[in-house]
């Protein structure tokens, strides 16, 4: 929270109490809760920003199931298809949850919405939270799209649905993470646009050189090393897990792989961490004149 | 002591090169309605922008309400309405979800800010439009969003960046008398403007800016009044056999040089207030055998003013020594 806290400093009286806080936190919560309704009416408005977490994931896990899975044997054996759902899950997550963020935050932040919050008593903070919270709800919606598509070509778990829910709720924390990152996109760069190309550039590499479609066993040394400390291959390798699907970079002797769980989350706060401060900061020095 | 409840003093920003402010101070007393005047560039946007929070300044002090607007931003932002010159509404929103919005933004519960919102949409004539995306608004329709969304939590003070720049006449005229209901309620308002007749009709007091400086300071009738002078305009029957017989009969009655219309026929001049001028002009023009059609003696409108302030500001005089050099030429 240092990283909020900063970002509120001027906004928020400086006489502190413990009920004082209490009710900082609340009103934080609840400008965070408009700002996300907000950005959901756009959503309602114009539908078709949402195909990146709905046709996206369909076509997608259809694609590769089907075209992939026919020619794949996995390391260890097991289902392509089986192997392939996380993976897609990831993927989609990786590529949209950020992509929104960085775009909307973009579209935010070049007209002058921001410079009438910035004159009302509202929290600053939640301008970027509230973007964020839209998209996990996006993302949500990417998950379930990708779980059906992945139900219709035959994808099975076998953990019970414990293990289901971990691991969407594994996934979902990483792409909220992805998100902060996103912001931090949105924020540094000029508009809308240069958001998006910019976010496409960074994301793509991210989400394919890692284990999201092929297992990773096989791949030259170096490369192999660079998937196996990739935060996208430790959170689909901890989804298989959790899933209880194939998951063939157990036997890779790289420590994110051996652990993806507690890589997958270890990666997830630590980009939380050092994105929430990137992203203040940027607000702060796109706000500041 | 007067109630004084904006106040700058010796503000100044920098961008770069350019010196948006060069020492403003200011005031407006509570109840109000002070007009910020001057061209475009000449600081007043940057001025409304440090006084609003938005940004901050190189040096000087400024506070609204009594609170200190880079101190005490917080206070400032629960007491101030403000409406920039761009739109600052959500165009992807109706014009109800924006003034909903904006009033749980500022702490309002949600039926309080629903029903706040459906009295301005009814206040400010928007009430057929409110369930229409904002996007599909005219000019005059946002400005009137923009203006209401200003006043959701009923601050006492209000800041409008050139409120009506790029309004029709009609939509101007509504927004002027929405701009004085609001005075009439109370509410202190600081307008900048680049409209003279803005600033006339509506302000008190009159803060003219140019180059990031204040030039001059007063009521409209003060600035008029300073300024010292009233014209007079004198129309000929015909133009003169010697514009320069008449130019000099009329510069005897003033201290300036007087200006001649293109056909010779207008010739207008800078006087004092004294009684039986209009009759010597006749009688000095007579006397060179020319004749009078009109002559018309009127108070210095705050064009005048204007553009006598600021051509001297912006000018340092050596354009003045064009302008006689034309008139002379002109006369000879």
């Amino acid at each position: 929270m240092t990283a909020v806290q900063e970002l509120d400093r001027d906004t928020v009286a400086t006489a502190a109490s413990t009920t004082q806080s209490h009710t900082r936190m609340s009103d934080w919560w609840r400008d965070a809760v408009v700002l996300t309704r907000r950005n959901l009416i756009h959503v309602c408005r114009e539908p078709a920003q949402l195909s990146d977490v709905t046709v996206q994931p369909i076509l997608f896990t259809l694609l590769f199931t089907q075209l992939f899975g026919a020619a794949m044997v996995l390391p260890g054996g097991g289902s392509y298809t089986d192997f392939a759902v996380g993976g897609l899950l990831m993927m989609n997550l990786v590529t949209s949850a950020p992509m929104g963020t960085a775009v909307g935050l973009g579209t935010d932040m070049s007209t002058g919405i921001i410079d009438r919050f910035r004159t009302l008593p509202m929290r600053r903070s939640a301008i970027v939270a509230g973007r964020t919270f839209s998209d996990l709800l996006a993302s949500v919606m990417c998950a379930v799209f990708v779980a059906l598509a992945g139900l219709v070509v035959g994808w099975r778990t076998s953990t019970g649905p414990l293990g289901l829910l971990a691991g969407f709720a594994v996934a979902l924390l990483f792409g909220y993470a992805l998100s902060w990152f996103g912001a931090c996109i949105g924020l540094a760069v000029k508009g809308p646009e240069s958001a998006q190309s910019i976010g496409l550039i960074i994301l793509f590499p991210l989400a394919f050189v890692s284990n999201v479609f092929v297992p990773t066993n096989n791949l030259p040394a170096w490369l192999g090393t660079l998937a196996a400390w990739n935060p996208v291959s430790a959170a689909a390798a901890a989804v298989r897990d959790l899933w209880g699907d194939p998951n063939p970079s157990k036997t890779i002797h790289a420590w994110p792989m051996q652990h993806p769980v507690v890589a997958s989350i270890a990666w997830s706060l630590a980009i939380l961490a050092v994105c929430t401060v990137v992203a203040t900061r940027l607000f702060k020095r796109r706000t500041a004149d | 002591m007067t109630d004084t409840i904006i106040e700058a003093r010796g503000l100044t920003k920098r961008f770069g090169d350019t010196q948006a402010l060069a020492g403003v101070h200011l005031d407006a007393e509570r109840g109000s309605i002070l007009g910020v005047l001057g061209p475009n560039g000449a600081g007043k946007s940057t001025a409304l922008r440090i006084l609003t929070t938005l940004s901050q300044p190189d040096s000087g002090v400024a506070r609204v309400a009594g609170y200190d607007v880079v101190t005490e931003a917080a206070e400032v932002r629960r007491r101030i309405g403000v409406t920039a010159q761009d739109a600052t509404v959500d165009v992807a929103l109706t014009g109800r979800q924006n003034l909903v919005m904006i009033g749980e933004l500022s702490r309002m519960d949600r039926r309080a800010a629903i029903s706040r919102a459906k009295e301005l949409l009814a206040q400010f004539n928007l009430a057929d439009a409110a369930d229409r995306v904002v996007k599909g608004y005219s000019g005059g329709m946002r400005r009137r969003l923009d203006l209401a969304a200003s006043i959701v939590t009923r601050p006492p003070i209000l800041f409008l960046d050139e409120p009506t720049t790029g309004l029709d006449p009609a939509s101007r005229a509504a927004m002027w008398e929405v701009i004085r209901e609001l005075r009439a309620s109370g509410v202190t308002v600081l307008l900048t403007t680049q409209y003279l007749e803005e600033a006339d009709q509506l302000a008190h007091r009159i803060v003219v800016i140019d180059h990031g400086r204040v030039i001059a300071e007063g009521t409209p009738d003060e600035l008029k009044t300073h300024v010292g002078r009233q014209r007079l305009d004198v129309r000929l029957a015909q133009p003169p056999p010697s514009r320069v017989d008449a130019f000099d009969a009329l510069a005897g009655l003033t201290n300036g040089a007087p200006t001649i219309s293109d056909d010779g026929c207008t010739f207008s001049l800078a006087v004092d207030d004294e009684p039986g001028l209009a009759s010597r002009v006749v009688a000095q023009l007579g006397a060179i055998g020319v004749s009078v059609d009109e002559v018309a003696v009127h108070r210095a409108s705050l064009d005048d003013v204007f553009f006598q302030l600021t051509g001297h500001a912006a000018e340092d005089g050596t354009n003045e020594t064009t302008d006689h050099t034309d008139t002379s030429g002109e006369a000879a």
